[in-house]
């Protein structure tokens, strides 16, 4: 089943001019649900502004996003905050969390402003924190955790919303070696035991190795699009 | 909306040197305008008592146009249904009918013109606190020849002693001038330096002896009611019943009174609006510094779906907040500093002969009414409110795509 469809996505800056930039030149890709996709590429590829769009931070200049079946690129600026409230987990590079929430807040935090009762924030904010194994920093705020379990409290936050997918721009890139595979492991368990897919960009090959899917993009085009079966690989 | 509240209470405190800092400037701003207030506002009583007890009363009687044109034959009519009427009323502490003659105070040292007035002492002591306040001598009750009170500022200005002799002139209702002699019995004190320059009184027998008439002349009759704040009523009464003569009210005598009063009252909340005005561009300036520092992380909150109108709540809330501490504090200070004073007074003893000149007294007692404690908390929350709504507005413009973009 298709969560994310692009057809002909095209994001120019400074159109129509000398300094025209082409972002995003044509690009068509579908994500189903469960997958664990890669988007990777040289700087300047056009990743961040893909998963941008995706999420409804950016408008394509061109084109359109289908989430499940729905096209978003027309929705309304407060439309897309509502849309991406209920339908999309973000994970950023730098954690950007809330930095005056404990761990616990921050991940409810979202749920709150989905409006869901407090014995269902708890329950979830509970089971998610122990997920991602700090159901002992749950008071701590962000100035006294790691990098690392920062990355694992912003994890929380963009699931605790049930979201249809998680985006996640470079969330090893701030990390070390030892908090990035604890980051994998966390993801790639999630993805498997609740069928959650994620799309994350990046540059870390060993982030590449544990995607299902990695999407290379150059020059703001799909170059290619493998799909990687341990311990085969296969092109889609 | 509780998370909303938490985290604006949070972000409140985020930088505590800051927000102790604006939430100080509300205090002293607060505080300071509504002291000056309560000091305006104690200017104008103790200058409307002062007033009041020294020779304007709360109603004064006089026949009709006798102000307009004060001539010795223009009595108030019927005398004695007037003062029975002013007797009977259960608001009433006391009357004091009056004659008024223009005459010339004449002493070695030089002239001065007066107002005589013929009083009968009994009725006085009711109404007015000079006969209580006198600095020296006695009040009509030392000489059995024709004697005199006179204010402090005339018997300096003509050198003149207690027990001294002075000519007074003045006309007879026929118009022909008479002079006579009179004793300095007393000398008064009014806190009014124009006041004490040209009133001088005699008693009321006295003077229609010196008058050569049998006719005892009631020019005025000066009421002291209860309560100030029914002059107006007792006003409405009484006029219909005494239709031939006048019934002013202190304000309607004195409207440079009324006019002070009102004045001064304009000033104090043009004064608290420069106050408010100055706090609310330290508000905005405070809370913009606060925004820019977090415009990431507002662009994030939208990102991850928190909706403008929640966003602009948020700092709408987290400014409102400094006023609901500040201002609580504030008042509290005001009300302590404004009762402390109200009962020992402020004493200006370094500009008391100024002060006196303009009919006041150099200890002034603060006082405020409770409304304006009430109507200045809904100001300064009020511009609070108003200088929230750039700030918010500015949060609002933060573009999550924009802020992500800044690692």
């Amino acid at each position: 089943m298709k969560v994310i469809e692009t057809s002909d996505l095209k994001k120019y800056y400074n159109p129509d001019t000398e300094l025209e930039v082409r972002a995003l030149d044509g690009v068509n890709l579908s994500v189903d649900q469960g997958e664990f996709t890669a988007v990777v590429g040289p700087s300047g590829s056009g990743k961040t502004t893909l998963l941008n769009i995706i999420g409804g931070l950016d408008k394509p200049t061109f084109g359109q996003v289908l989430i499940d079946g729905q096209e978003i690129t027309s929705f309304s600026e407060n439309d897309l905050i509502d849309y991406r409230l209920h339908n999309i987990g973000f994970v950023f590079q730098a954690y950007n969390l809330i930095p005056v929430l404990s761990a616990y807040e921050n991940a409810e935090f979202i749920m709150l402003l989905q409006g869901k009762s407090e014995a269902e924030r708890r329950k979830r904010v509970n089971k998610l924190l122990k997920d991602v194994g700090l159901e002992k920093q749950i008071n701590k705020r962000p100035t006294h955790l790691s990098g690392g379990q920062q990355q694992r409290v912003a994890v929380a936050r963009a699931l605790a919303s049930k979201p249809k997918f998680v985006l996640a721009d470079e969330p090893t890139a701030n990390l070390d070696s030892k908090a990035t595979t604890q980051l994998l492991d966390i993801m790639k368990r999630l993805n498997e035991e609740e069928n959650i897919t994620f799309i994350f960009s990046t540059h870390d090959q060993r982030v590449i190795d544990r995607a299902k899917r990695v999407v290379t993009l150059d020059d703001g085009k799909i170059i290619s699009d493998v799909l990687q079966k341990q311990p085969e690989m296969q092109t889609k | 909306m509780k998370t909303i509240i938490k985290i604006a209470w949070r972000n409140l405190w985020r930088n505590k040197l800051r927000t102790a800092v604006i939430i100080t400037s509300i205090i002293l701003g607060l505080w300071s305008s509504m002291f000056f207030m309560a000091m305006i506002d104690g200017v104008n009583e103790n200058r409307t008592s002062i007033a009041i007890n020294t020779y304007l009363g709360h109603i004064q009687i006089h026949q009709k146009n006798y102000l307009e044109d004060p001539k010795i034959d223009k009595t108030i009519l019927d005398i004695d249904k007037v003062i029975n009427n002013i007797s009977q009323s259960s608001e009433v502490v006391g009357y004091a009918p009056r004659t008024l003659i223009d005459a010339m105070f004449t002493t070695a040292k030089g002239n001065q013109g007066v107002k005589l007035i013929g009083v009968m002492p009994a009725h006085e002591k009711n109404v007015f606190v000079i006969p209580e306040t006198l600095e020296s001598g006695t009040y009509f009750s030392q000489f059995k020849k024709p004697s005199v009170i006179i204010g402090k500022a005339l018997a300096d200005k003509l050198h003149l002693k207690l027990h001294s002799k002075v000519k007074i002139s003045f006309q007879n209702v026929e118009g022909d001038i008479l002079s006579y002699a009179f004793r300095i019995e007393g000398i008064y004190k009014a806190n009014n330096g124009m006041l004490e320059k040209t009133q001088v009184f005699t008693k009321q027998e006295t003077l229609t002896k010196l008058l050569g008439s049998s006719q005892t002349y009631i020019h005025e009759i000066v009421v002291k009611l209860k309560d100030i704040d029914n002059t107006k009523n007792i006003q409405s009464v009484w006029q219909p019943k005494m239709v031939s003569n006048a019934v002013k009210t202190w304000d309607e005598i004195s409207p440079d009174m009324g006019y002070a009063q009102e004045m001064m009252s304009t000033f104090t909340y043009i004064f608290m609006l420069i106050i408010l005005i100055a706090l609310s561009f330290a508000i905005v300036n405070t809370m913009l510094m606060a925004i820019l520092e977090r415009k990431r992380e507002l662009g994030i909150m939208m990102a991850v779906g928190l909706n403008k109108s929640k966003l602009f709540m948020m700092i709408m809330i987290e400014t409102v907040l400094l006023a609901i501490i500040a201002t609580p504090i504030g008042m509290l200070l005001s009300y302590s500093s404004i009762t402390y004073f109200g009962q020992h007074g402020l004493h200006f003893l370094s500009v008391a002969k100024g002060l006196e000149h303009f009919g006041m007294s150099a200890v002034i007692h603060t006082n405020l009414d409770v409304s304006y404690y009430l109507g200045i908390t809904a100001l300064t929350i009020f511009t609070t409110l108003i200088a929230a709504i750039f700030p918010a507005r500015k949060a609002l413009a933060s573009k999550p795509v924009d802020v992500i973009k800044e690692v």
